[in-house]
């Protein structure tokens, strides 16, 4: 057993680092980011610049066929590539959703033309894209959302409204998933498109969230028409390519990097002066230390299994399915009780060393959570593919959707 | 990246497997639970003659010289099958003991004995109530003899020598040693104690003048028992992992097979999400686990704290996976005839043995402290 780098491997990451040195700015440490460094109101357009460089170099997506852009290497490739774009400070994040699930989609069902049209673009940051699926009565249950798409001549009409959606108020493009024919059972009604976030009848609004950030939309749409060879796959098969695009998603939802973990505790702990003595000595602050290292060590160490894997060109055991249910409480509960430690000035913004970082970790906690599946449905998941258990009795199976209640 | 076990090591684990589940069927737990046997003496012989005894110890002195990798996928075996035999006081803590602290003399008189299966070791610490610590022992040890008494002991009935921390003389920590004490002999008392895991057999060792000598140097005795501690932990967590999905499938074939209200059980969430949250703590154990075995492979400065957190991991997830397969099964689970026990009991015997997770999370923590200020 070993942490090593194959050959092939230990080369490729040296090719990688060498045209990362030339191209970007190192960290002085691995919690600096480039959004706190800089903040910066044209971040987007560092993005797309820094993602342009990256697709002529050929780094942009590793995976993908070379007619793509890609240069058609195996996963743990993209994996190292990753693993040292994180030491340098670039802007990050603004192209994971397009590249990660709408593409991919969009290579399983659109026309060659309009492959053509859209995947450059895409990878070379010059166009965003969104993905338009969770409405206000549909969230872990996605098949049931209300967004109609009718016919209408040689197209679409589009009414409806779309949630949670990241990215969509600098979004150029999206995927969307409507309900084309309410009168059979939930699953089988829905179709998906892709569209011009600029269509007319497309209205976006941001929502502030809990943490005061606003990465998330709703999106309205009234009257908005295309046309039908904009639809992916047949009509009243938009779960299966739904399917496609939610698979990608829980790979691209990943763990939450350059957070503040147990180093940062036990500083605090050190640092924090209790009745009897400084916290690191009482036994109940040592106790949730050793748990949430044991956490820690074990969800990197899950993730190597996994990298093991890839790097053996098979495919990852079931193990990765645990790493977001225990890292999004820990999270949560590491925020709160390094809080705790504090006292009082817990609950002030910038009183204590580290006050920010562990409130942002609280805060931030309990959306990562719900984000991309949430601790139940995780569970669900974890219950149904990997133990092999039945899957929940459902009252709304073989029921038409218009007959079925709201709310 | 290669941080999984090879082919020949699966190979290893997979015969293992198959031998257990032929020849140490529940029945044979049950067996030994109920009845007055010290051990499964023949489920024990089929493991000597596939040359279990012997994984780690050197060819010369009759071992197959392996690496702690094979006997950890070993180990593992031995935990799901909950076999009722000296696996963890001889093949772990006696064999390693003498691997750590024995002179070439003893090495070269017990380990052979113990690949061959001719003999049977164990380790004596504790000496009733109170967890033991170097001011509390009170079995001496000094001009070649023992005197005391150790309580509970595992396997003491079975075992043919034993490794005992004793007194001798000095102070603070440097109060204990080791020594070796071969219990054939008339100065040494065994008697049957009765425990919460009949299935593992305890007895009360007591010696007056018994022959002994000293494992190791004089007063090295609790430094000596915190590195064995460290090297049992991973061969532990791989038991307790063992276990650990054993309970966890068992209880998961149940929640399938078992209908209430219409449906079978495993279709609700309150039945689905506590098995998820059994996978996920067998990960979490199964991952810390691997890293201890790889730290103890290469002697890795790493091995303290890797072998507290697969300790503290995989004791978590025995325990739970044990107690909520009971909870699973509902009033059958707590019949005497029903297999949950088992693993509730084994799980409680193995989070005690060699120090429980309270201990063990402030050992890790006094670690991480050390390896931050280095």
């Amino acid at each position: 057993m070993d942490f090593n780098d194959t050959p092939e491997e230990a080369a490729f990451r040296k090719e990688v680092r060498t045209w990362l040195d030339a191209n970007a700015t190192r960290k002085s440490d691995d919690k600096q980011s480039f959004r706190a460094r800089n903040d910066d109101p044209e971040l987007l357009k560092k993005a797309k610049e820094w993602q342009d460089k990256k697709a002529k170099a050929g780094y942009a997506r590793i995976t993908w066929p070379t007619e793509y852009g890609g240069r058609g290497g195996s996963p743990i490739l993209q994996v190292i590539y990753q693993q040292e774009e994180a030491h340098y400070l670039v802007p990050l994040g603004f192209f994971d959703i397009g590249l990660g699930m709408c593409i991919p989609t969009m290579m399983a069902y659109a026309a060659p033309e309009h492959l053509t049209r859209y995947v450059k673009p895409a990878l070379h940051g010059d166009e965003v894209w969104c993905q338009l699926f969770s409405e206000p009565a549909a969230g872990s249950d996605v098949a049931g959302i209300r967004t109609r798409a009718e016919r209408d001549g040689d197209g679409w009409v589009i009414n409806g409204q779309k949630v949670w959606t990241s990215g969509a108020h600098y979004s150029d493009y999206g995927i969307i998933i409507t309900r084309t024919d309410p009168n059979v059972p939930k699953h089988a009604g829905l179709t998906m498109f892709f569209l011009s976030m600029k269509t007319p009848g497309v209205e976006v609004r941001p929502i502030k969230q809990m943490s005061g950030g606003a990465n998330f939309n709703e999106v309205f749409f009234t009257d908005v028409r295309i046309p039908d060879s904009q639809r992916l796959g047949k009509v009243g098969e938009g779960w299966k390519a739904a399917l496609t695009t939610l698979m990608n998603e829980r790979l691209a939802v990943g763990l939450p990097s350059g957070g503040l973990d147990v180093d940062e505790l036990m500083e605090l702990a050190r640092d924090t002066d209790l009745e009897d003595g400084p916290a690191i000595r009482n036994q109940q602050v040592r106790g949730k230390i050793a748990d949430w290292y044991v956490q820690q060590q074990g969800l990197k160490l899950t993730r190597y299994r996994t990298l093991t894997a890839l790097s053996k060109g098979q495919t990852p055991g079931p193990e990765s399915s645990i790493i977001k249910i225990v890292a999004a409480p820990k999270m949560q509960d590491m925020g709160a009780f390094a809080m705790e430690l504090m006292g009082p000035a817990g609950i002030m913004k910038e009183e204590v060393p580290h006050a920010a970082g562990f409130q942002a970790q609280w805060i931030g906690g309990a959306g990562f959570r719900i984000a991309g599946g949430t601790d139940e449905i995780l569970r669900n998941i974890v219950a149904e593919r990997v133990l092999g258990m039945p899957a929940d009795i459902r009252v709304d199976k073989d029921v038409p959707f218009n007959k079925l209640g709201k709310g | 990246m290669n941080f999984d076990f090879s082919d020949d090591q699966k190979l290893l684990k997979e015969q293992v497997r198959k031998f257990l589940t032929d020849k140490c069927p529940t029945k044979v737990v049950r067996r030994v639970l109920d009845g007055n046997e010290t051990h499964a003496e023949e489920v024990w012989k089929g493991l000597v003659d596939l040359g279990v005894p012997g994984v780690g110890i050197p060819e010369e002195h009759g071992g197959l010289g392996l690496s702690p990798l094979e006997l950890c996928v070993v180990a593992e075996e031995i935990g799901r099958s909950a076999a009722p035999v000296p696996f963890d006081t001889s093949v772990v803590l006696a064999t390693e003991a003498l691997k750590l602290a024995g002179s070439d003399a003893q090495k070269k008189k017990w380990l052979p004995l113990l690949a061959a299966g001719e003999a049977i070791g164990t380790l004596a610490i504790a000496e009733g109530p109170q967890p033991p610590k170097p001011r509390s022992i009170r079995t001496t040890f000094g001009g070649g003899h023992l005197n005391g008494k150790k309580v509970p002991v595992a396997d003491g009935e079975a075992a043919t020598f034993a490794i005992v921390l004793a007194n001798t003389g000095g102070q603070g920590d440097r109060a204990v040693s080791l020594a070796i004490v071969d219990l054939k002999q008339a100065a040494v008392a065994k008697k049957r104690v009765e425990t919460i895991d009949p299935a593992r057999k305890h007895a009360e060792l007591t010696f007056k003048d018994a022959t002994a000598e000293i494992l190791g140097a004089e007063g090295e005795g609790w430094r000596t028992l915190e590195r064995l501690y460290d090297a049992a932990a991973v061969y532990f967590a791989f038991a307790q992992v063992g276990g650990a999905e054993a309970a966890m499938w068992m209880a998961r074939d149940y929640a399938l097979q078992r209908q209430a209200f219409g449906r079978a059980i495993g279709s609700y969430q309150a039945i689905k999400h506590k098995l998820a949250d059994c996978y996920v703590k067998l990960e979490l154990a199964r991952s810390n686990a691997y890293y201890g075995a790889m730290m103890l492979t290469d002697g890795g400065a790493d091995l303290p704290l890797a072998a507290a957190a697969a300790r503290i991991a995989a004791t978590d997830a025995y325990d739970f996976a044990s107690k909520e397969n009971i909870q699973t099964h509902g009033g059958i689970g707590f019949t005497w005839e029903a297999d949950t026990q088992f693993h509730y009991r084994r799980a409680r015997v193995m989070a005690l043995s060699i120090g429980g997770p309270m201990a063990w999370k402030d050992k890790l923590v006094t670690r991480l402290e050390q390896k931050n200020a280095a």
